[in-house]
């Protein structure tokens, strides 16, 4: 009898703690500049991937429609964050002295990555509201055309630099080193990857969350069984493009730097590419497929551009092997059910 | 307001007037015209292509009709999303079953329930009691219902891998969950060797006398309809061609015309 609490306790922490501690060791390396630069921007871009292709996922995945933007709403939200995180924190020469203390930017910086979600979420109506009606390959249109809607738009707005870009990002986040001498950009990357890996469980369990897949399944039955196709969608277009923008936002921070050109068709196939490998409509084989293509990414860097030969030649051979990803729909418990009892990830 | 009440509660169930359905220049249906009251069990019967299914199509709200009114316990339905004529008491089942396949059985159940979840999107990710409540209310309803049904040890199965009978048994089930008060069934026997017709007849019977229902459905067995309907409507081309009870019926010249032809060729 005693040892039931124990194990109750472990079993629903266990996760907790293995997140603690895998983001204080990283930060506790980076901090003792244990890691090198390189390997420490390796590893935020795995953090900013594995958002990217659970978000899109939700949609190409699990809602079973063909997103070919999501690299659109990265946009948005890099764009949104960088200007808030510049106008308000950095000296600037389009903007000119910040309109607040840079000493308040470590505070502020999560709000930043966040508002940029939001108005990311916004965009996202750019595709859900034609959603309604239309479906599949019409869709899939539809989302290249909105991202291409948000990069001419923005490759044209010469206040922000248009095609050149739009900088000053470093500033900031030197301004919250000033303030507090800690990886700041480490940290973020790592809670907002959990955060968005934990609020996609949590929606896809739910029964909400389900209409989703009831959508992907059988859209009439659904409507006629009392989902409100039309609000679900609604919420899931959002969610998705939602936190592609907050990817996109920590992006922008990490590297210092946006230009619109990296967010075009080639970088929504990249991340298409990551979830077909993982398994549709699975989040574990998302967050591994992300992981894995992070690395592959950077091993394959010596190739130089024979490495998009070599990577779409990878897509070629698992479509062929296992269609379904690597994981299919499955996700990692149903694997290995045993896992259940060490996890509950809710 | 009291008046209005009153009305409503002594509305019947279904209201169809004159309703017609043009598609383009075809007129599917033509000036169809149907009242059923509370704990009634009718039938509609047709030869084939005789626009049965889009009589159900149009009380379930997937289509709009092109003239005349459908009236839910009093409500009129037009303009209304299908989901939302739902929620005024209307559940159905399909001819193909509509199951969602890669769904547990489970799950299927919860998903039907989702008109009246109660719960905001942020409430779900934020995990509220109010959530975790509803969820688990859910849940317990769901299992209650399949075990009244004799369906909860399929609970973890995914539809596709039950027998065909019972298929067709949880696609009712599923459209029962809604809590209807108007159940349609649209060929519940297709498909069904005779053994699994008596089980189909038994489990119907059993449900009218049950839930608090009113069950119209289109069958094309006629033994279905014989033992379950008291009152049979007949289409054919879209026209009422005759309605009555089931002995009536089947002895009706113009019924017997639609179904086997003119004996004077």
């Amino acid at each position: 009898m005693r040892k039931t609490p124990v194990k109750s306790i472990l079993q629903r922490y266990s996760v907790h703690f293995i997140l603690v501690v895998l983001g204080a060791g990283i930060t506790y390396l980076a901090y003792q500049e244990a890691i090198g630069l390189y390997v420490l921007s390796v590893l935020m871009f795995m953090g900013v991937n594995i958002i990217l292709s659970t978000s899109l996922n939700l949609v190409n995945g699990n809602m079973g429609e063909f997103s070919c933007g999501h690299a659109g709403f990265m946009c948005v939200g890099a764009y949104v964050a960088s200007i808030l995180g510049v106008l308000l924190f950095a000296k600037d020469k389009i903007f000119g002295v910040p309109l607040l203390s840079p000493d308040l930017a470590v505070y502020c910086f999560p709000f930043i990555i966040i508002a940029g979600g939001i108005a990311a979420a916004f965009a996202g109506l750019l595709v859900a509201l034609p959603s309604y009606k239309t479906r599949g390959d019409y869709l899939a249109i539809i989302t290249i055309a909105a991202n291409y809607i948000i990069i001419s738009l923005i490759e044209n707005l010469g206040a922000i630099g248009g095609s050149r870009g739009f900088m000053g990002m470093k500033k900031v986040v030197n301004a919250m080193n000033d303030v507090v001498d800690l990886p700041w950009m480490v940290i973020w990357v790592f809670i907002f990857t959990v955060f968005t890996v934990w609020i996609l469980r949590r929606y896809n369990s739910s029964t909400f969350g389900k209409g989703v897949s009831a959508i992907c399944q059988d859209e009439v039955a659904a409507e006629i069984m009392s989902v409100d196709t039309n609000k679900v969608k609604t919420i899931t277009f959002m969610l998705s493009s939602g936190l592609a923008g907050i990817a996109g936002g920590l992006f922008a921070y990490i590297i210092g730097y946006v230009n619109p050109g990296s967010f075009n068709i080639l970088k929504s196939t990249e991340v298409m590419v990551m979830v077909y490998l993982g398994g549709m409509a699975s989040l574990s084989g998302a967050v591994m497929s992300a992981i894995f293509f992070t690395i592959l990414l950077e091993l394959l860097r010596p190739l130089q551009i024979i490495k998009w030969v070599i990577i779409p030649l990878v897509l070629i051979i698992v479509m062929q092997f296992r269609p379904e990803g690597i994981m299919g729909n499955r996700e990692l418990s149903d694997i290995f059910p045993k896992l259940k009892r060490f996890y509950r990830f809710k | 307001m009291m008046a209005d009440t009153m009305k409503k509660k002594d509305a019947p169930v279904l209201e169809i007037c004159n309703m017609t359905q043009k598609f383009g220049g075809l007129t599917a249906l033509s000036d169809f015209n149907i009242t059923l009251g509370s704990k009634t069990m009718a039938g509609l019967i047709g030869p084939n292509g005789a626009g049965k299914t889009t009589v159900f199509n149009l009380v379930s709200g997937f289509y709009q009709p092109t003239q005349g009114q459908i009236r839910i316990g009093g409500c009129p339905t037009a303009g209304l999303k299908p989901h939302k004529v739902t929620a005024l008491g209307v559940a159905r089942t399909f001819q193909n079953i509509r199951l969602w396949n890669q769904m547990s059985v489970l799950d299927n159940i919860r998903v039907a329930q989702h008109g009246k979840l109660g719960y905001s999107f942020f409430q779900a990710i934020l995990r509220t009691d109010h959530y975790c409540e509803r969820e688990e209310q859910i849940k317990k309803e769901a299992y209650e219902l399949l075990s009244v049904f004799d369906l909860e040890k399929y609970a973890n199965e995914f539809p596709t891998n039950l027998p065909y009978g019972l298929q067709r048994k949880l696609e009712i089930v599923r459209a029962l969950s809604e809590k209807p008060k108007l159940l349609l069934l649209d060929e519940p026997a297709a498909g069904l060797n005779s053994v699994d017709v008596q089980e189909l007849i038994r489990l119907v019977r059993w449900i009218f006398e049950t839930f608090d229902v009113t069950i119209w459905m289109i069958e094309h067995h006629m033994d279905v309809m014989m033992e379950l309907c008291d009152e049979i409507k007949v289409i054919d081309f879209g026209q009422t061609i005759a309605e009555g009870s089931a002995e009536y019926v089947r002895n009706h010249p113009a019924v017997i015309t639609a179904y086997l032809g003119d004996d004077n060729l």
